[in-house]
């Protein structure tokens, strides 16, 4: 009842407030709401659980012989696995690395020394280099040859030259025996 | 449209209208808007050709959209499906060759024509004030057609479509930290596949109807002040314009049957001439072609992309060739701005208007540079022109406008065109 004491002007700027909080709160938290509302649409667009779930492919390596280059598709995207015979292997090996635009020693990257498996796609833009079949340009470090933007990668699948900032990426594998590979 | 107000619909009054047309526009000004936008709409008397390609690009973009509706009802979007059924339409369904031809050659008409546009309204200056927006709407509408076109590209599953996709989508790498989770979010999965191909078809068939709004924004925002002309100056009476129709509906008529013999020359005889044959390979993620190639419109950006082939101020040339090349078209943004002279027309600017001629062979060259192998001359050959793009709008255009001394302007268009004894 002390409230009817206050002045007009008063009761009318308490009132104010109280709307402009109401408002205010209301607002942000609608906001806030809806940004949240977008999520499901944006995350709908992510990959869906069945694409996930086909991420493992295992390999025989036994038929593969010294020098062959053999192309597996996982996830979609080729997997390079060379047999590397034993020059590839200095080759990849006596590299300084400090030279090289993503350092990387060759034993980091492999999990046996005759075995390379990496994803045959160009850091650069995507597209497959040219150097897993006979007969193939295989660029001047006799590793890969990307044909869109002439990105070069050694016999470690390094990048050496051309456009692309990192080397061929290494999957996720596993030897399960001697002579066979699980990928993913 | 003031007129409302006072219980008379605009304009409509005057006339002899039926009284169903009356009934009509006094609750929706329908015909008494036509009149007045396609009508009596006052035009410059003096407009050239150039002045044609506004309303061609409207009419192109109608085109696609009926050719593109109807196609749709026979294409499946679907990885497995969608070669085929675009071999289908070729082969089987009735006059589906005619429809496909026409929606995949329009869409080269409708960017030659939209870029002649484009390069009218710069060497006109038509982007000065007071129709900034009006130029900003036009760089919108360039954008969703970009947007649209790759899409659309995408559709037929072929192997430039797919490794279109591939490569453009993998620009968004280039960005920091969320780049390869912003590719992913894309392609909905790996690499570019079903998922992509499904949300590729319903952007491309969303897109052409909100280029239709923006073009509606287009016309509200030309119609404001009313079309620019060749010489740059106001109209001060009406002496200085004649009404739209039937001046310039005759001469939008006869430009449109110009541009159709052209159009129909390449749909019935030269319909692949602007694609690449690699198109009518299906789709193998497992092969890249050895030479990827975009339709020709969108080969200058291609071109100063791969143009950055080095590391500069830190920041690595992917991202700086993404950039770049995404920067070409926002500059288009800025141009009203980075213009500094208070003559529109380059008519009367003895400097800039040779400037204004030079940036349409930099950009054939960057279109020839963009459709060869990246090496030797064509890389430096980029990357000079890639620097002249740059230096033209972001230097030369600021610098001119300022130093020049522009040539005198008439006295009004009519005095102007009265001279010339037309």
């Amino acid at each position: 009842m002390t409230d009817l004491a206050q002045s007009p002007v008063d009761t009318e700027h308490n009132g104010g407030s109280r709307r402009d909080f109401l408002l205010l709160t209301a607002g942000a938290l609608g906001g806030i709401g809806a940004a949240i509302a977008i999520w499901p649409f944006v995350d709908s667009l992510n990959p869906a659980r069945d694409t996930l779930a086909l991420s493992s492919t295992e390999v025989d390596l036994a038929p593969v012989q010294v020098g062959q280059r053999l192309t597996i598709a996982w996830r979609g995207k080729p997997v390079f696995i060379d047999h590397r015979p034993p020059e590839e292997i200095k080759a990849a090996q006596d590299v300084d690395i400090s030279t090289l635009r993503d350092p990387q020693k060759d034993s980091d990257r492999i999990k046996k020394p005759e075995w390379l498996v990496v994803v045959g796609v160009c850091t650069h833009l995507g597209c497959i280099p040219l150097g897993n079949k006979p007969g193939d340009e295989r660029g001047p470090y006799k590793g890969w040859f990307c044909p869109c933007h002439g990105s070069v990668y050694d016999t470690s699948a390094r990048i050496r030259q051309g456009p692309a900032p990192l080397n061929l990426a290494v999957p996720p594998y596993e030897f399960t025996s001697d002579t066979a590979i699980k990928i993913g | 449209m003031a007129a409302t107000s006072s219980g008379a619909p605009p304009s409509a009054p005057a006339r002899n209208y039926p009284r169903l047309i009356r009934w009509i526009d006094y609750r929706l000004p329908f015909v008494a808007s036509l009149e007045q936008h396609l009508i009596e709409y006052p035009t410059p008397i003096n407009l050239n050709y150039w002045w044609n390609f506004g309303s061609l690009a409207g009419i192109t973009l109608v085109i696609m959209i009926v050719t593109g509706v109807v196609l749709a009802m026979h294409y499946t979007p679907n990885a497995d499906l969608a070669f085929d059924s675009v071999e289908r339409i070729l082969r089987d369904v009735n006059y589906g060759w005619l429809l496909r031809y026409i929606h995949m050659n329009g869409a080269s008409m409708f960017f030659l024509i939209v870029y002649i546009h484009l390069f009218r309204g710069l060497y006109y200056g038509s982007y000065k004030y007071p129709r900034e927006l009006l130029w900003i709407l036009g760089v919108v509408i360039l954008l969703l057609m970009i947007a649209a076109a790759f899409m659309g590209y995408v559709l037929p599953w072929g192997q430039m479509s797919y490794w279109a996709a591939t490569v453009i989508t993998n620009l968004f790498s280039a960005i920091p930290v969320f780049g390869q989770d912003i590719v992913t979010l894309l392609w909905g999965g790996f690499t570019v596949g079903n998922p992509t191909l499904n949300r590729f078809f319903s952007l491309h068939y969303l897109l052409p109807f909100v280029i239709v709004a923006v073009v509606g924004l287009h016309l509200l925002a030309l119609h404001q002040h009313g079309s620019s002309n060749p010489l740059g100056i106001d109209k001060r009476g009406p002496q200085d314009t004649i009404p739209f129709h039937p001046y310039y509906t005759i001469k939008d008529m006869f430009g449109l049957c110009v541009f159709l013999l052209v159009f129909a020359i390449l749909v019935f005889y030269l319909p692949n001439m602007l694609s690449s044959a690699d198109n009518y390979i299906p789709a193998n993620p497992m092969v890249t072609p050895n030479h990827i190639v975009p339709e020709w419109y969108l080969l200058p950006y291609y071109a100063i992309l791969r143009s950055i082939t080095f590391d500069f101020l830190g920041i690595p040339s992917k991202l700086l060739g993404v950039v770049l090349s995404m920067g070409s078209i926002i500059l288009l943004f800025l141009v009203p701005w980075l213009d500094t002279s208070p003559v529109r027309s380059a008519r009367f600017r003895p400097v800039w208007r040779w400037f204004a001629l030079l940036l349409p062979l930099d950009l054939i060259a960057l279109g020839y540079v963009g459709s060869q192998p990246p090496a030797g001359f064509v890389v430096t050959l980029g990357q000079i022109a890639t620097a002249y793009y740059y230096i033209h709008f972001l230097i030369l255009m600021p610098l001119i406008g300022k130093l020049e001394t522009p040539r005198p302007l008439p006295v009004s268009i009519s005095a102007a065109v009265l001279a010339e004894g037309h």
